[in-house]
């Protein structure tokens, strides 16, 4: 499904593929960076109650600033009314049509809850948002999240923020080969290398935040993934050659040196 | 008249109404979403929401998030 030239999600299209989260970053300015320097449309946002002794932690105006797209997303919710409610509040502050259904009740694995998440994505597609869902690297629920109107689907790569890239590869294969949507590595990755690499197996974009605002320098490390995720879009188009099990010779093996 | 704001119980006095509410608490109206009794009040209804004893606001705004 990362067959047209730009990533079309609902509709709405972007010439990124490399979507950022906004959290975890030492600074609004460091965020910034590295957000220009990622070059992505779309960013993650999260809902939280107004703080009057830090109001300089709204993230509303430097993000409107730059021009990107926001996708709010439903942090926070154990449930998919829950989810539901944080997404009309998203649409309401954002304007934004997007949402990141996320359902992780359990603070010890963040592991998406899937009957929450398929009932929240459910209402929220009829509601007519944008719907994003972060999900286990399911292909039976994938399908089903397809079937009640998801943009695109997000499997986890690995657990939120443990950096162990893309441990779920050959279930996110099944998910590729079956979707009639987009699909979006969302969670896990660390290097760039692992990004280049869900986008050579047929994933449409990648949706990082640790692995770049616990960066040592978040801006470079922005600007890596970005060239990692265009250079496994192009390696994708290119056509991968096939495997073998025995060794293919790349050279003549005449015996022209054994003695005429 | 007492309302919770954002957990918190505060005595206001005569509160008005959100949108006045939201002035009072210098809050800019364009950066929060706001919710009473669980229920969101859109940014255009603000000026015609009277709040009443008990009530409970909610008032959020966007942070960082993966």
């Amino acid at each position: 499904m990362n067959d047209g030239l730009k990533l079309n999600l609902g509709g709405r299209e972007f010439d990124s593929r490399l979507i950022m989260g906004t959290g975890k970053f030492a600074s609004t300015e460091i965020m910034i960076d590295a957000i220009r320097a990622s070059g992505t449309q779309l960013v993650t946002v999260a809902l939280r109650r107004f703080n009057r002794e830090r109001p300089s932690d709204d993230l509303l105006g430097p993000l409107l600033k730059l021009g990107v797209t926001l996708v709010p997303n439903t942090s926070g919710a154990r449930n998919s009314s829950e989810a539901v409610r944080a997404a009309m509040l998203g649409r309401e502050l954002s304007g934004s049509p997007f949402v990141k259904v996320e359902i992780h009740p359990n603070p010890h694995h963040l592991m998406p809850d899937p009957i929450e998440t398929y009932e929240a994505c459910r209402e929220l597609a009829k509601h007519g948002f944008i719907v994003l869902p972060y999900m286990p690297a399911d292909p039976v629920l994938a399908k089903r999240l397809e079937d009640v109107g998801c943009a695109a689907v997000m499997p986890l790569g690995s657990a939120i923020g443990t950096g162990h890239g893309l441990s779920t590869a050959e279930m996110v294969r099944l998910i590729i080969a079956d979707s009639g949507i987009p699909v979006i590595v969302d969670a896990g990755l660390r290097a760039p290398s692992e990004a280049a690499a869900a986008m050579e197996m047929g994933c449409s974009a990648v949706l990082v935040n640790s692995a770049i605002a616990a960066a040592g320098h978040p801006a470079e490390m922005a600007a890596a993934f970005a060239m990692a995720v265009k250079t496994g879009l192009a390696a994708r188009r290119a056509g991968l050659m096939s495997r073998s099990d025995h060794a293919v010779a790349t050279s003549p093996l005449t015996s022209f040196l054994a003695g005429a | 008249m007492n309302i919770t704001i954002n957990g918190t119980l505060q005595d206001l006095g005569d509160a008005g109404t959100l949108g006045q509410l939201l002035k009072c608490l210098d809050i800019n109206p364009e950066r929060v979403a706001v919710m009473v009794n669980d229920r969101i009040i859109p940014r255009a209804e603000r000026d015609g929401s009277v709040l009443k004893e008990g009530d409970r606001v909610e008032i959020l705004t966007f942070m960082g998030g993966g």
